[in-house]
């Protein structure tokens, strides 16, 4: 088994018409996954709508009069009329979406980005580590592989949350660790009393996680000390550094390349990304307040 | 298309100075808006010009790290300065734009986005390096994954008159950057302005079909030899002149492994994060957006307008700004210009024009901290306890 | 079925012993007993004389600190292959926290004032002891670095 070398998913997919001007999308429902952090649920505003996307890119999503803000897609890719972004509340205009109500209309950009390498890793275990809100990127695809399933060896997910309550997509979390085909691990960073789960960092997971690292694809997704200390104990364990890959945010204002601001060296990560290859990223992500 | 030097004897007019005017006169018959140097508030900057005669004849510069004064020549040659804080990426790169509007309605709202004003621009007074910053900007805007229709739109149908500089300004380094003094692709028409005791005169070469075409409707003759080999020894005299020189040569790297030199230190001690050299800097492209919306809430707009990555705010996420330091803001926008644009560009961002050592207040040169780090490759910053 | 190994066997396999010279890991293996632990049942308590480590075979132990207000909190769990407890090493020699099962634990406890003395009489053992520890120590306290930062909270 051979792991392509992945150039194809460092192409941008481009976006229909002015990919500066947001197209309206329907909020169908807003659903509380934790304390801070929610999941919008788009459809479009008319019957012909809809949005093919790659998992892992992200949309640049519009609150009328308050602002725009890059959120990756979160929902599954094999269903283009249903748009979820999981986002927490962390400013004005992630605010602004938790007070919408369903009908009313929000403006979106996309989809933009780089994606999970799901196609060039056909054939080898697939080892998703996530940390935090880092499980939202992921999800797409999970669903992915998930639907094409035959076509990849083991496949491991690691979660690793602040507390049991803060676990994004509890149930379904559940419900993939009930699957034969499946291997689910969490951990959190703390407990509360009566959990009887994993507590530790997320990376304590890798060094006994049941994948075979000579022939395994890692996509990892969280704060940016997670993913770098999770890429320590993976090289540890034998996976190669053109077989990692990371998601990463930047500040954006265009999500098309042009606004400079989400650039990490020479890479704009909303055209180069947020999807990179670890070895491509290796010396900028060293690099303090690059 | 481009004339290189060689040629110059074989395809260069002579247009005297006394009928310099009918060129801007038949760029005004071609329906051109011409565009040229001009003077305002106390320096050089490019407006529209009604007639040559407003045109800053007889005036100079003189520029050093932090200072620009507008001197009298003794003579009254039209283009005796280089460039004053201006560049021409305000026209095709305005400083604000309404990217577009919304209107709230039943549906939830409309967005419309205006259309954007097609201009004919004639650019009369183009410095080599300012050629190089529009062609690399064009790569940016133009020749990536997306395209911005507004610099695509604006630039459409631009004349482009270039002058090659005789004397070059003290900030300048176009020779180390190989982007001058000498225009060799980008114009339409090139200029070499001729100032003797008796003549005054322009040594012309066309790069265009368009530029041949519009030297017809202008009095022009031939040149001599010796009309062609006075330019030259004007533009050969200008080289030997560039008196700040950096080299380049591995520039690149050198930059990528002296992350953390204290050279970055002693710059950010100086720096006041001001902006003033991403305003000037004719490369210099980020911008960012507005999104504002009037008192009913009703009506929306998003306006792009020019940032700088020198700002705090520009690297902000949640939680704080990645480049939180001022070290960390200088050293991004030297590593952009002189390392991370080739990789992204193919190209250094930097052309040598020099505005950005005369417009900072405290007069940082980049040629000066490139030194500095070129002279102490790999030197580690002492662990000092503050 | 899970085959009966005999504890030389088990330490051979273990990451902590694998690469110790075997005539120490037989010695050891001497200074070892299995035991077992109900789910909910105390390895140890904070406070308790530490004379004893554990490895474990199966299961998964929390590492918790008793809190007036907020009950036992866990700090970690530890699970196959790890080893617990480190007081036994280090005066005074007092347990610094809980281990408790929370599922079915197999584990080899090994006493420590035992292996303690041979370290004394041998320094080279002492040496591939430490050693070991050093590096589970280090591991711990890196983990509990991420921890403590406390990534996923909302900034």
């Amino acid at each position: 088994m051979q792991i392509r070398s992945g150039s194809s998913q460092n192409i941008a997919m481009p976006a229909p018409a002015d990919p500066m001007l947001a197209q309206p999308w329907c909020v169908c429902r807003i659903v509380r996954e934790t304390d801070d952090t929610f999941t919008l649920e788009l459809k479009p505003q008319n019957r012909s709508g809809q949005m093919n996307f790659k998992p892992g890119q992200f949309n640049m999503l519009y609150v009328f009069g308050v602002g725009e803000i890059p959120i990756s897609i979160s929902g599954d890719p094999t269903q283009p009329r249903i748009l979820l972004h999981t986002t927490r509340e962390v400013g004005a205009v992630t605010r602004a979406m938790r007070q919408l109500k369903p009908g009313d209309v929000i403006g979106v950009r996309g989809p933009f980005g780089t994606a999970w390498p799901v196609d060039e890793s056909e054939g080898a275990d697939i080892l998703i580590v996530a940390g935090g809100i880092g499980l939202a990127p992921l999800r797409p695809a999970l669903y992915r592989i998930l639907s094409r399933r035959d076509l990849y060896g083991r496949v491991v997910l690691l979660y690793g949350a602040r507390t049991p309550a803060d676990m994004l997509y509890r149930r379904e979390l559940e419900g993939w660790r009930a699957r034969f085909d499946l291997e689910v691990y969490a951990t959190v960073d703390r407990a509360m009393s009566g959990w009887r789960g994993n507590v530790g960092v997320v990376t304590t997971l890798i060094p006994r996680a049941p994948f075979d690292p000579s022939s395994a694809v890692a996509f990892v997704c969280g704060p940016e000390v997670m993913m770098r200390f999770t890429v320590d104990e993976l090289l540890k364990r034998g996976v190669q550094p053109h077989a990692i890959y990371l998601s990463l945010e930047r500040n954006m204002k265009c999500g098309i390349g042009l606004c400079g601001h989400c650039q990490l060296g020479p890479l704009f990560v909303c055209k180069d990304g947020p999807v990179l290859r670890y070895d491509k990223l290796a010396d900028w992500l060293q690099k303090w307040e690059a | 298309m481009s004339a290189a030097g060689s040629n110059l004897t074989t395809s260069t007019v002579v247009i005297e100075r006394a009928d310099f005017p009918c060129l801007l006169d038949a760029l005004k018959t071609s329906r051109y808006k011409v565009i040229g140097p001009k003077l305002a508030n106390g320096a050089v900057v490019y407006d529209e010009l009604a007639s040559a005669a407003e045109l800053p004849a007889g005036w100079t510069e003189e520029q050093r790290p932090g200072l620009y004064r507008l001197n009298r020549r003794p003579d009254e040659a039209l283009f005796g300065y280089t460039v004053g804080p201006d560049s021409w990426k305000k026209f095709f790169h305005p400083a604000t734009a309404v990217l577009w509007q919304a209107t709230k309605n039943a549906n939830g709202f409309n967005v419309s986005a205006p259309a954007i004003q097609t201009q004919r621009l004639a650019l009369l007074g183009v410095r080599a390096c300012d050629l190089h910053a529009i062609s690399i900007l064009d790569s940016v805007f133009a020749q990536g994954t997306f395209s911005d229709p507004i610099w695509t739109t604006l630039r459409k149908n631009t004349f482009v008159i270039a002058v090659n500089c005789v004397e070059p300004g003290n900030t300048c380094f176009c020779t180390s950057m190989k982007t001058g003094p000498r225009a060799s692709f980008g114009f339409d028409l090139a200029l070499t302005e001729v100032v003797e005791p008796d003549r005054h005169y322009f040594v012309v070469v066309a790069g265009t079909n368009r530029g041949t075409a519009l030297l017809d409707k202008v009095p022009h003759r031939a040149a001599r030899q010796d009309e062609n080999d006075c330019a030259e020894a004007l533009l050969a005299n200008a080289v030997n002149k560039m008196s700040r020189k950096l080299d380049t040569a591995g520039l690149k790297e050198l930059l990528y492994r002296n992350h953390e030199h204290p050279r970055w230190d002693s710059v950010a001690a100086r720096c006041l994060s001001c902006a003033n050299c991403t305003m000037v800097c004719p490369t210099c492209f980020c911008t960012t957006v507005d999104d504002t919306s009037d008192l009913s809430g009703r009506q929306a707009a998003r306006v792009r307008g020019w940032d700088s990555c020198f700002t705090l705010g520009f690297s902000f996420i949640h939680g704080g700004s990645v480049r939180a330091s001022v070290r960390a803001r200088y050293r991004q926008w030297l590593t952009h210009k002189f390392a991370t644009w080739l990789e992204q560009f193919g190209t250094f961002g930097c052309v040598g024009c020099g505005r950005c050592i005369t417009w900072c207040p405290v007069g940082i040169d980049v040629t000066e901290e490139i030194e500095a780090i070129q002279q102490t490759d790999g030197i580690k910053p002492r662990k000092e306890v503050k | 079925m899970m085959e009966t190994k005999t504890l030389e066997q088990l330490l051979a396999e273990s990451d902590f012993f694998r690469d110790l010279d075997p005539a120490y890991r037989q010695m050891l293996a001497g200074c070892g007993r299995n035991v077992v632990f109900k789910p909910g049942e105390y390895m140890f308590q904070e406070g308790e004389p530490a004379h004893e480590f554990h490895l474990i075979r199966k299961g998964k132990v929390a590492l918790q600190i008793k809190v007036p207000g907020r009950g036992p909190v866990t700090l970690q769990t530890v699970q196959d292959g790890d080893v617990v407890g480190w007081a036994w090493l280090v005066p005074p020699h007092k347990r610094q926290y809980d281990a408790r099962a929370l599922e079915l634990t197999r584990a080899v406890a090994f006493d420590g004032l035992c292996i303690r003395s041979k370290c004394e009489q041998d320094p080279k053992l002492g040496y591939e002891f430490f050693k070991r520890f050093a590096l589970v120590m280090a591991a711990r306290l890196s983990a509990m670095r991420l921890q403590l930062l406390d990534l996923y909270a909302n900034p």
